[in-house]
């Protein structure tokens, strides 16, 4: 639904230069919400302003719906951004307008004609459950409304794809999961495609299927959510589920473990220890839901270098897990 | 002079002042506000950026302002007959009132669109909002209660600018004080003048803050 393709964008101003984008690639399928992180000044807005051309890159491809955004002329450009829609961190509400006149706006943008134009409104306000405070001022509505009416403004133009940038960045934790709650549920019944910015792991929890961590202008992972989990060495990983610095004592072995679905319900760590007759520390880990599947981490210990373990490491990837080891001082790194 | 004298001198004093000055407001609202939407939209960053035109815009704007208005009002003899066909009378004083005051408003116009959330612009860009569009409905539609504002603020420097209007037999309440209050020393008619100005400025003043009340959403 989304192809990007070798895209760079650099800002120049006063003699400096800065590469925000810096060659990223990004496929984004049909129905799917792709999430991508990093860093702030990692260049995130940056490429997400690409694709509806808010931002005009120096190089690459960008094809929304099958159409090359780059060939479009000024007006066929703005009649391709109504059916892209767009959501922002500070909502970007018109203070000028009622909930119904915001929604309303790009239905004006669009020359839909006035009768129309009312009917259309409160449909899109039912949506997003906005009916009663149609008459309301953006001012007099919390946080977590403004956003549902920037939703609600969004989808107007009956938008196969969906930008958002940080959309609940400047919510509390339960008005951000109503909101992705609200967006899972339209992807689900509008069938939108969703390109979402976040910093917060919990928004690539709840509702990414896929997702990209962006780095210095690069995509430096993405895939799946659930194959960024599973991928050793995954900063995404890393991320999600915190495991304290690993402190890997000499004449010891650390290993994370990732497992997820039936792998969670086997007591691989039993089993190990019994097969081998060994002592299994553990000493972090955690369990958590992504995408309908279970998805664990679990840090053990196991007693003697690692190229002692060789045997238990096997048996741990036979048992279809993913195996990390960590490097112990004054030891090769063994994978 | 009696109050049975002086009363028809206020009442005539009045008309022609408000004559003057709400004349002069109507078009420096409509002339500010295209000179100030002009300085915003051709700035740098602005819709349609023109760095020339910009900074032209701003130096007629500068010297228009840095010009004393009784200067002014001389100065501009020669187009006032070109416009009205006369220079004395009050409708050759809104000539000068409005050119002086014109530069002052664009500025003020000039800061309320730019103080219009630009997150708001951006917004009306990704919804496909061509320019027109968003100078009408966001920039100039969002800047409304500071638009009105700040031409309160230069409908009540009018008033007191048009005073010296007297000076080319514009009328008004100024030339009332000068003449009568001033030169004849009639205390009485100084005093019932400054009264009436000060309760012009009163009601100009709360109207506009009524009505930016109204349309202020913030
Ligand atoms: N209009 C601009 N002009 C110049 N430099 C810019 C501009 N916009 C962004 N940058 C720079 O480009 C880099 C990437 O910015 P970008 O906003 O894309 O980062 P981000 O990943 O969205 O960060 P954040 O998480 O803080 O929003 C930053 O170093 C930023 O300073
Ligand atoms: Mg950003």
């Amino acid at each position: 639904m989304i192809q990007i393709e070798k895209l760079r964008k650099t800002y120049r101003g006063r003699g400096r230069e800065l590469t925000a984008v810096d060659g990223v690639d990004l496929s984004v399928r049909e129905g799917e919400i792709f999430g991508v992180l990093g860093r702030s000044g990692a260049g995130k807005s940056t490429l997400l302003r690409c694709v509806n051309l808010l931002e005009r890159p120096d190089e690459g491809r960008i094809e929304v719906a099958g159409r090359d955004l780059l060939a479009l002329s000024g007006g066929e450009l703005r009649a391709a951004r109504q059916g892209i829609g767009m959501i922002h961190q500070h909502f970007g509400l018109l203070s000028s307008r009622t909930v119904a006149g915001n929604v309303a706006f790009p239905l004006e943008v669009m020359g839909v004609p006035r009768a129309e134009r009312a009917a259309r409104v409160d449909e899109l306000l039912d949506l997003v459950g906005l009916t009663e405070h149609a008459g309301a001022y953006p001012a007099q509505i919390s946080g977590g409304q403004k956003q549902r009416v920037g939703i609600a403004r969004a989808l107007a133009g009956r938008p196969k794809v969906l930008l958002s940038d940080e959309a609940t960045s400047a919510l509390d934790p339960e008005t951000t999961a109503s909101i992705l709650a609200l967006l899972r549920d339209l992807r689900d019944r509008l069938g939108l495609t969703v390109l979402l910015i976040t910093h917060e792991m919990d928004v690539v929890k709840r509702i990414c299927d896929s997702a990209a961590i962006m780095r210095d202008g690069r995509v430096v992972e993405s895939g799946t959510v659930r194959e960024l989990l599973l991928r050793p060495g995954s900063e995404l990983a890393r991320d999600l589920f915190p495991l304290p610095a690993a402190d890997v004592r000499p004449g010891t072995t650390v290993v994370d473990v990732t497992f997820e679905g039936d792998a969670a319900d086997r007591p691989f760590v039993s089993s190990l220890a019994r097969t081998y007759a060994i002592d299994v520390n553990i000493l972090g880990g955690a369990v958590e839901e992504v995408g309908g599947t279970r998805i664990g981490r679990l840090r053990i210990e196991l007693p003697g270098d690692p190229d002692l373990n060789a045997a238990q490491l096997a048996h741990l990837r036979e048992a279809g897990l993913t195996v990390e080891v960590h490097p112990s001082p004054g030891t090769e790194v063994a994978a | 002079m009696t109050w049975d004298e002086i009363w028809p001198l206020l009442r005539q004093g009045t008309v022609e002042t408000l004559q003057m000055t709400v004349w002069a407001t109507m078009i420096t609202a409509v002339a500010g506000v295209l000179l100030g939407l002009a300085l915003v939209v051709t700035d740098r960053r602005g819709l349609a950026p023109l760095p020339a035109v910009h900074h032209l815009l701003g130096l007629v704007v500068n010297v228009g302002r840095s010009i004393p208005f009784i200067i002014l009002l001389v100065a501009l003899l020669p187009l006032t007959r070109a416009l009205v066909g006369t220079t004395i009378g009050t409708t050759a004083a809104i000539v000068p009132l409005a050119i002086s005051a014109i530069p002052f408003y664009a500025r003020l116009v000039e800061t309320s669109l730019r103080e219009v959330d630009p997150g708001v612009v951006d917004a009306a860009h990704a919804m496909g909002a061509s320019r027109v569009q968003i100078a009408g409905k966001v920039l100039l539609r969002e800047a409304r209660p500071g638009l009105l504002a700040g031409l309160t603020v230069t409908f009540v420097a009018l008033i007191g600018y048009s005073a010296m209007a007297g000076a080319i037999g514009g009328g008004g309440l100024g030339d009332i004080a000068i003449r009568y209050g001033y030169q004849r020393f009639e205390n009485s008619v100084m005093v019932a003048v400054v009264a009436v100005i000060v309760v012009l400025v009163q009601i100009v003043q709360l109207l506009g803050d009524r009505l930016v009340r109204r349309l202020s959403h913030r």
